[in-house]
């Protein structure tokens, strides 16, 4: 018997090749002009990005800072202490049942469309496609809707539960393309891993894949949350600008049906009036501040999610 | 593709016999189709309008090493991933033909979920999923309905001990397995397959991803392991065949070409493409 090997003029090729005389060449980029041009550029561009976010930090940070009084805390808010802590409560409302609509729906549509429709089926491409679309809607064609549909044909009203339908709607795309992004990225080995032990589809997704996206949908979920937190247009439509918390306390389940000023809403609301600029500011600082804590929570509540697993 | 069937030489003669010599012949195959642990008969499998497998029929003999040697593409893997309906996952994949278990239909009296706990797989890349030691091997026995900590506790050491990988991982279990080897991570596979306790085990090319070292290791092991499973693998290495195998079936652009005892098949192969891929003429 013979056994085939390897052929040896391959063999000679693969080892001589480096040793031939005009090797030198190949480690000249970086010093061609291009390639240090194309360093200068990478840098300039870093330091650009750089300038830019502490521009706005320290601009906001000086500004707001010394407006910062514990006046703006204040339970309930005057014309006189124009408090933000109403709008800060709502805030989270605001953000805390738009992604309890939407995350469910578009985690879940996500899980449809990757785990069980037929791969690269017309279906799946056209949900696809449409949900790309609406992502680039402007918002305040989402808040023209909220207002057509929610506010007014549904009367709902300028309410905490039109707004969050509103923002829900919007960020769905945005949950449902990331989430099916982070499945996609799934190896299949881990599917097929799990079926050879004779796992059912159902635990396979919950069990094997879910856990594995789940970084990359947290990622949509943090994604959401900022546009949520940040969103002004299509609030001030649909959840209007009454800057006290909704009484779940007294009216429970109908206080969703009150209107809430968020703190963007609260920030616009300021700056536009012309009379509070410097608490335009501190609500800023307190908004980016917020935007920060609610993403290093997030990030921490995955991670732990992923350890318990 | 329209493929020209090559019928092995001994079919020729068929026709000429006495018809009711000939059903005999047919009962008495189907006898000893049925009497394997394993087996398939006249399978045909279609990937969309591509005929990968043509009228394939074989048996697994009980705890024994049957191992699927050939060129790539020849649809070793195929089979492999027929006999444990691995295959129904792909798009526009159809079997035509019996798959046997035990003498029993199993595409058609049993449910696939049943089927792949009782025909385990290995795969040819190391698959851990991103979890600990201990969750890998217990995925199984999760899915099958074992909740108490102590039976799992038992299941992953003995699973770990039989893939002979015990010692090397019984301090970091807790640990994730992707920070294991690639051959580590490969009979960490092994022992997960084997916590559901499975009868057949098919290894598709096992060992084609890793060291020399680990594969002997890996060999070694299907040595042990055949004593109480019937092990179906395919392997690109013919020595790695004649080592671990009994029984060898050799395919060729979809056509079983030729099986029987592996020592026979290397040493005085009956048919000329055997001889000819053995003798390493097919590179
Ligand atoms: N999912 C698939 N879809 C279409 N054709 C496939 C698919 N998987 C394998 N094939 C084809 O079937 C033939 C056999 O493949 P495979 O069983 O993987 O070969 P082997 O494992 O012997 O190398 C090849 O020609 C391959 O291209
Ligand atoms: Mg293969």
């Amino acid at each position: 018997m013979t056994w085939y090997v390897s052929n040896p003029a391959t063999l000679r090729k693969v080892t001589l090749g480096p040793a031939s005389d005009d090797s030198g060449r190949f480690e000249a980029p970086a010093h061609t002009t291009s390639a240090l041009a194309l360093r200068g550029l990478v840098y300039v561009a870093a330091f650009v990005v750089m300038m830019a976010f502490l521009l706005i930090m320290g601009y906001v940070l000086a500004n707001g800072l010394p407006a910062l009084t514990p006046d703006l805390f204040a339970w309930e808010y005057t014309s006189a202490n124009v408090s933000l802590m109403p709008a800060l409560v709502n805030t989270l409302l605001m953000a805390f049942l738009s992604l309890l609509l939407a995350v469910p729906i578009g985690v879940g549509a996500a899980i449809y469309l990757v785990e069980y429709a037929k791969r690269g089926s017309r279906f799946v491409a056209l949900v696809r496609m449409t949900a790309e679309t609406l992502q680039g809607i402007p918002s305040i064609i989402y808040g023209l809707f909220g207002l057509l549909f929610f506010v007014s044909m549904l009367h709902w009203g300028l309410s905490l539960l039109s707004g969050a339908c509103t923002l829900a709607i919007m960020v769905l795309p945005i949950v449902m393309r990331t989430s099916e992004e982070a499945l996609l990225a799934v190896p299949d080995s881990y599917r097929q891993g799990s079926f050879g032990l004779g796992a059912g589809r159902l635990r396979t997704v919950l069990r094997c894949v879910l856990p594995s996206a789940l970084p990359g949908i947290t990622g949509g979920v943090i994604l959401s949350l900022g546009r949520c937190v940040g969103e002004v247009a299509a609030l001030i439509f649909t959840a209007g600008s009454i800057a006290a918390i909704p009484d779940f306390a007294g009216q429970g389940i109908f206080a969703l049906f009150d209107s809430a000023r968020t703190l963007a809403v609260h920030m616009y609301v300021l700056a536009s009036e012309g009379f509070h600029i410097q608490e335009a500011y501190a609500t800023a600082l307190v908004l980016l501040v917020l935007v920060a804590l609610l993403n290093a929570g997030a990030s921490a509540l995955t991670k732990r999610l992923r350890k318990d697993n | 593709m329209p493929v020209e069937k090559t019928r092995p030489v001994s079919f020729a003669c068929v026709e000429e016999r006495d018809p009711q010599l000939d059903r005999d012949a047919v009962f008495e195959a189907n006898d000893s189709l049925a009497a394997a642990k394993m087996a398939v008969r006249s399978l045909d499998l279609y990937y969309k309008d591509f005929h990968a497998l043509h009228d394939v029929t074989l048996e697994f003999p009980e705890k024994q090493v049957t191992a699927l040697i050939g060129p790539s593409g020849c649809g070793k893997s195929t089979l492999l991933k027929t006999l444990n309906r691995m295959n129904d996952l792909v798009e526009g994949c159809r079997v035509e033909g019996d798959v046997l278990l035990d003498g029993a239909d199993a595409y058609r009296t049993l449910d696939p979920c049943v089927l792949r706990r009782r025909v385990g797989m290995v795969f040819q890349q190391p698959n851990p999923f991103p979890m600990s030691v201990y969750d890998n091997v217990a995925y199984g026995p999760r899915t099958h309905g074992v909740k108490r900590r102590a039976e799992l506790d038992e299941i992953v050491e003995e699973s770990l001990r039989r893939a002979a990988i015990w010692d090397e991982l019984k301090d970091r279990l807790k640990k994730s397995a992707l920070g294991l080897s690639g051959g580590q991570q490969q009979r960490l596979c092994i022992a997960r397959a084997l916590a559901v306790n499975p009868e057949v085990l098919l290894m598709d090319e096992a060992t084609s991803a890793l060291d020399p070292i680990s594969t002997a290791k890996i060999e070694e092991l299907v040595g042990e392991i055949k004593r109480d499973y019937t092990v179906i693998m395919v392997t690109h290495n013919m020595l790695q065949a004649l080592r671990v195998s009994d029984k060898t079936a050799f395919f060729l652009l979809g056509d079983m070409v030729e099986a029987g005892p592996t020592e026979e098949l290397f040493t005085t192969p009956k048919d000329q493409r055997t001889a000819d891929y053995v003798e390493g003429r097919f590179g």
